[in-house]
């Protein structure tokens, strides 16, 4: 209690004197802050970037691509391959007892971000009459269907939103051929809302690949259905192709660019910690410097240096919160939520909201409490072993 | 009169580099409790050290310093803390105040060691505060009071947990003639009415006729001692 009590005093006076020493302690505040906000940026679009690929996909559609791609747009998929897989067991069968399968296929075409006026690559995605069916959650928020056999495509509203030209109505054009808008669809956010859909004959057609396709998705019966048709592909010498769940293949997807953000944003922070560390620890021992007298005067009168150095190491702490929360505050104002597009594995844009989510902010702030906790350590090691005869010092 | 502090050939060297520097070498002094002593003396003439020496802020090099009988260079750096916090009162040159406390509470940090409640810390603060005359400025900061104000407020700190022995180090330095008899003046009434030994450390002659005694320290030795009226 009586420790308790000291340390209480020792902290009080330390925190109530911050504003005599408000220049070095704002510079600790800001640089903290910097530090977490630079960190929090970068976790937040990594964390909506795997929000957005890890929210694609169900776990109960396969999708089938060419053994050894890795993308879609690696894959060839020819029309006898995708009549061979509408006979593999376990895939759901329509009334009429043909299989629920989407033969499509994905090509780039050119857009320009809203934001920067800069070219980007977008997909069109060619689906087959039973595509909308195998994207659950998929709803029409604006215009109709395009219409089969025409130059009709329907836009995700993620990428209406990010890209010029891409609204309801509008004509717009891919290499020679001129397309019409008619339908805006969304997807829970999911990275679908990031394509354009048309009739995957027309597609064919006009991009002239004949009738090959990329990818072929089927629902499955079950989560098991997946081994029974790796075991009909792999049992069928004209197949032989790679079989994944739609949710692992989007969660695959994800991987590699959430750690490239990761791998940059995380050595940038913590090259800036070190800065920041390096101011706070100056701010520090110049508040140790500053009280030297009144630590001493306390010693004299029977503190023990626990406080001392308990009381220092607060401050520290402290000045650390102050900055981590202002960090977090500025990067939740500015960018949470805010929508912004990244070049996925497929070599087209992704459009995602950053995600600022608590755990990232519990990590942020665990950052800047070992920038306070480094920070105050060794000034209150010294202050604690401050000689007493200090407290007779002048001035 | 008992005897309160007993200082028996005592030494107190530092090493500065190869140089060992000798402050003093077989010191000897007897304090008796309810004495009220000046100790005087040209500058390096080791009153500070004496005086830290007395308060438990340094140790002897040799020699031994008891205090009602108890050994008191034997304790460790926690026990010296409680020491101190249980035995002795401070008043520095430049009062040593927590600017960013108000009185009330400056007073009551030697309380806070102490297992007292809250109410009756408050209780033994505005005690203290009566004594030096300033019960009614218990709320305001340090810089809101002149310099004896504060150095009253000092005095209060010094006296709060009922210490036997106030060190005070320079404690009308930093004032006015007319404030300096104040202060002084109520360390005599500490003395008197109270019964604190004080051990006061000065360079002002006018200062000095207020102890009863006055010990004149040079080079490390008490060259003459003599007993004011």
């Amino acid at each position: 209690m009586r420790l308790l009590n000291q340390i209480i005093a020792v902290s009080t006076i330390n925190l109530k004197s911050l504003p005599q020493r408000f220049l070095p302690s704002l510079s600790t505040i800001v640089a903290v802050a910097l530090v977490v906000g630079v960190l929090l940026a970068f976790m937040a679009m990594a964390a909506g970037f795997q929000r957005t690929l890890q929210g694609t996909g169900s776990p109960d559609i396969a999708i089938l691509m060419r053994d050894g791609s890795q993308q879609e747009v690696n894959s060839v998929i020819t029309l006898d391959q995708v009549r061979l897989v509408g006979e593999a067991p376990g895939i759901v069968r329509k009334p009429d007892g043909s299989p629920l399968i989407s033969a499509e296929l994905y090509v780039i075409v050119d857009g320009v971000k809203r934001s920067t006026g800069t070219k980007a690559n977008l997909p069109l995605r060619g689906i087959g009459a039973d595509g909308p069916a195998l994207r659950p959650g998929m709803t029409l928020v604006a215009g109709r269907m395009f219409a089969p056999g025409s130059n009709e495509i329907i836009v995700g509203q993620a990428l209406s939103k990010e890209f010029a030209g891409f609204d309801l109505g509008q004509q717009v054009r891919f290499g020679t051929t001129v397309w019409t808008i008619v339908g805006t669809f969304a997807m829970e956010g999911s990275v679908f809302e990031s394509e354009i859909w048309g009739d995957v004959r027309v597609v064919q057609s006009l991009f002239q690949r004949g009738s090959s396709f990329q990818t072929i998705r089927v629902r499955m019966q079950d989560q098991g259905a997946l081994d029974q048709i790796k075991a009909f592909s792999e049992g069928d010498p004209r197949l032989k192709l790679a079989v994944t769940s739609e949710q692992d293949f989007f969660a695959g997807q994800s991987s590699g660019t959430v750690k490239l953000i990761q791998y940059a944003g995380w050595p940038l922070a913590i090259a800036m910690a070190l800065g920041a560390l390096a101011g706070a620890l100056n701010t520090m021992y110049s508040s140790v410097a500053a009280r030297s007298r009144e630590i001493a005067t306390l010693r004299c009168i029977g503190f023990g240096g626990t406080s001392a150095f308990i009381g220092t190491l607060l401050e520290s702490l402290v000045l650390a919160v102050i900055g981590g929360l202002i960090g977090a505050l500025a990067v939740w104002l500015l960018f949470d939520g805010a929508s912004t597009s990244t070049l996925g594995q497929g070599f087209t844009q992704i459009v995602f909201s950053i995600a600022l989510t608590p755990a990232l902010v519990a990590q942020a702030m665990v950052l800047a409490l070992g920038v306070g906790l480094i920070g105050g350590i060794f000034p209150a090691w010294r202050a604690a072993r401050l000689p007493i005869a200090a407290a007779y010092a002048q001035g | 009169m008992s005897d309160l502090i007993t200082i028996t050939d005592a030494a107190k060297r530092f090493v500065k580099g190869r140089e060992t520097i000798s402050i003093f070498d077989k010191l000897n002094l007897t304090i008796e409790a309810g004495d009220f002593i000046a100790i005087m003396g040209p500058s390096g003439s080791g009153k500070t050290t004496l005086l830290n020496l007395l308060g438990g802020i340094d140790r002897p090099t040799d020699g031994a310093i008891s205090f009602d009988g108890a050994r008191v260079d034997k304790l460790t750096e926690s026990q010296l803390s409680a020491w101190r916090a249980a035995n002795i009162g401070f008043i520095f040159q430049f009062y040593n105040l927590m600017p960013m406390l108000n009185a009330a509470r400056n007073v009551e940090l030697p309380l806070l060691l102490t297992g007292l409640s809250a109410k009756e810390r408050a209780r033994r603060v505005q005690a203290a505060l009566k004594i030096v005359g300033l019960d009614q400025r218990a709320s305001h900061l340090p810089r809101e009071m002149s310099g004896g104000q504060q150095q009253r407020v000092a005095i209060a700190r010094a006296i709060v947990a009922d210490p036997k022995m106030l060190l005070c180090d320079e404690p009308t330095g930093d004032l006015d003639r007319k404030t300096a008899d104040e202060i002084l003046g109520m360390l005599q009434l500490l003395n008197r009415e109270m019964g604190k030994t004080i051990i006061m450390v000065t360079h002002d002659a006018e200062a000095a006729r207020y102890a009863n005694r006055v010990l004149h320290l040079d080079k490390g030795r008490f060259v003459e001692q003599g007993a004011m009226a």
